[in-house]
């Protein structure tokens, strides 16, 4: 191959990631606030596991009963 | 479903690695400054023979303050920050208990086998991955159960979602392990070719294929190392001492996915004009660019955090640390950026200006916020209040005095030195030899050792108030919900 074929190469690969890159970006923005908008998630209550995080405070989201809890 | 009241936190992991961290910083930050000095004064070289060389002592320094100081302070607060944020105690599993103290002991042993090498001059020469093949086991070993104990305990967590902070530890964990693996991979010359001591090996990979293996790793123990673990700390310290929940969380997941995927890519921009493929080069200096959005993606959104709440930077010094190590990050994380561009680069690599850049973040970014989440772990640790709010206040200032004169004298050095060298008469000889710029610089070399110096007071006196915050301080009933308590 050619320099000019691999610089040719080269240009379409690099807009293609620009573009592919932009797009998993922006569509996990989306997620994001889809995720929230239907309220199968509220991200920023997240903040609270710091805030309270004392043995005896109730967990922002307890794991599901199946899992064996110790007491 | 409300855990059993008899039940703590276990921190006696957390209390040994504090020690560690105190140590550590105490001898690398010593060495520092003490080939700080010897840059300004040659003559400080010959003071112990062969042991107290520059050549001998730079490795010490640079291992000292990454895998002693920061790495115990990193496992320190990850065996605080992780049972809380998972609320779950280590004592629940006596399992992980006895991982917890392994883990610790055999740091302790790697790493002071590491210091002892060092000094007798036993390295592979490859800056930041120094330590020979016996202690690379070592560490794989202590790697591994420091791996344990995260997934161990996220095993037996109740909270469900994991905090930020815990998805930057794993990040830490997994980024490190792949790296140090993958570089460190060598061949023992005595059982290969009966070449040398038993304990001396040559890198696997030869050339232009080691200098890019080396600084893919370089870079992204800077990555996994010096900023990753760190953003963990702050993401569960700022908010936990302020009582501000993080300003936004899905700012925090969209930067943490931001900075994984593009700190992998930008390692080429240490090894800019060299050998290695010019795609490689352009990619490392493109991606550092874009780098600036994950990083101050992050520290934006710390500082952010403290919307309406700027007083508390007033009266709390510990807020201080924290906010100023963030913005200590978004300088280091702006002036990379600027460094990582071709034509700068041409300037700036192989001068004074680079350490000045390490030394925003290191001492800036990674040292106060190590700093700040010891101090935020102590009275919570040992059910005291801090010994001394004064003594801290005074420490913040001559620290940052330190940093600054460290990172403006670099800088000016730096500018100078790469002028001097590019400079040429009209006819394209070049217009100074290297002496000409080495005595340029001593009077800016003196001034760096003298920042570092005030930092290292600073550190000294850091590790007086916790000593004293251990033993003596005012006994604290109930555990504080946000800010620390502390005497004046
Ligand atoms: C956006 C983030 C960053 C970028 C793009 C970046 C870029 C760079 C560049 C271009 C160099 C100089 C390479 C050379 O010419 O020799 C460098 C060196 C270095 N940087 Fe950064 N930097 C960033 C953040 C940081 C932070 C936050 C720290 C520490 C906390 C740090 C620590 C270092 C270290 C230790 C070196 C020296 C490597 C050596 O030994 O040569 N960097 N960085």
């Amino acid at each position: 191959m050619n320099m000019e074929t691999i610089r040719e190469l080269q240009a379409y690969g690099y807009i293609f990631f620009t573009i592919f890159l932009a797009v998993i970006l922006y569509s996990y923005l989306y997620h994001l606030y889809k995720a929230e908008k239907k309220g199968t998630r509220n991200y920023e209550q997240y903040s609270n596991i710091a805030l309270h995080d004392n043995l005896d405070d109730a967990p922002v989201e307890s794991r599901t009963p199946s899992n064996k809890e110790k007491e | 479903m409300q855990a059993n009241h008899a039940l703590n936190y276990d921190y006696s992991v957390a209390k040994c690695f504090t020690y560690a961290t105190i140590l550590f910083g105490i001898i690398g930050m010593l060495i520092g400054v003490v080939i700080a000095y010897q840059m300004a004064f040659p003559d400080l070289n010959y003071l112990a023979g062969e042991y107290g060389t520059f050549g001998r002592l730079r490795p010490l320094h640079t291992s000292g303050v990454i895998f002693g100081f920061l790495l115990s302070g990193i496992f320190a607060t990850w065996y605080y920050v992780g049972q809380r944020v998972l609320k779950v105690s280590m004592a629940e599993s006596p399992f992980l208990m006895i991982v917890g103290r392994l883990h610790f002991w055999i740091y302790m042993i790697t790493i002071l086998a590491a210091v002892v090498t060092l000094f007798m001059g036993i390295g592979t020469s490859k800056e930041y991955a120094e330590l020979e093949w016996p202690l690379d086991i070592a560490v794989v070993v202590l790697w591994v159960l420091w791996g344990i104990s995260i997934f161990g305990l996220i095993g037996i967590r109740r909270e469900k979602t994991l905090y930020i902070s815990m998805w930057y530890y794993i990040a830490t964990f997994l980024g490190v392990a792949m790296l140090y693996l993958f570089n460190n991979m060598e061949v023992p010359t005595y059982f290969v070719a009966g070449m040398g001591k038993w304990y001396h090996s040559v890198s696997m990979y030869a050339g232009t294929n080691d200098a890019m293996v080396q600084w893919w790793y370089g870079h992204n123990a800077v990555a996994f190392v010096f900023t990753v673990p760190i953003i963990a700390m702050i993401y569960y310290f700022l908010p936990k001492e302020s009582g501000q929940p993080v300003f936004s969380y899905k700012l925090s997941l969209l930067s943490f996915w931001g900075l994984m995927f593009v700190y992998l890519w930008a390692g080429g921009h240490h090894l800019l004009y060299s050998t290695v493929p010019d795609w490689v080069q352009t990619m490392g200096s493109i991606f550092s660019i874009i780098l600036i959005l994950p990083s101050w993606g992050s520290a934006i959104n710390m500082l952010l955090t403290m919307k309406g709440q700027w007083g508390q930077l007033k009266e709390n010094p510990l807020i201080k640390f924290m906010i100023f190590a963030s913005t200590f990050y978004m300088l280091s994380t702006l002036e990379g950026p600027i460094q990582a561009i071709k034509s700068v680069n041409a300037l700036a690599h192989f001068t004074d200006w680079i350490p000045g850049h390490v030394h925003d973040g290191t001492l800036g970014w990674v040292g106060f916020m190590t700093m700040a989440a010891l101090y935020h772990m102590a009275p919570r640790m040992y059910k005291r209040e801090l010994y001394s709010k004064k003594l801290m206040e005074s420490q913040f200032w001559i620290q940052t005095t330190g940093i600054v004169m460290y990172f403006s004298s670099m800088w000016i050095a730096g500018i100078t030195q790469g002028m001097m060298w590019r400079a040429t008469d009209q006819y394209g000889n070049l217009a100074y030899s290297f002496i000409d710029t080495v005595t340029v610089l001593i009077p800016y070399y003196a001034l760096r050792a003298t920042g570092g110096l005030l930092y290292l007071i600073g550190f000294f006196m850091f590790a007086y108030n916790l000593y004293k915050t251990m033993t003596v301080s005012k006994a604290i009933e109930r555990e504080p919900q946000n800010a620390s308590p502390m005497a004046a």
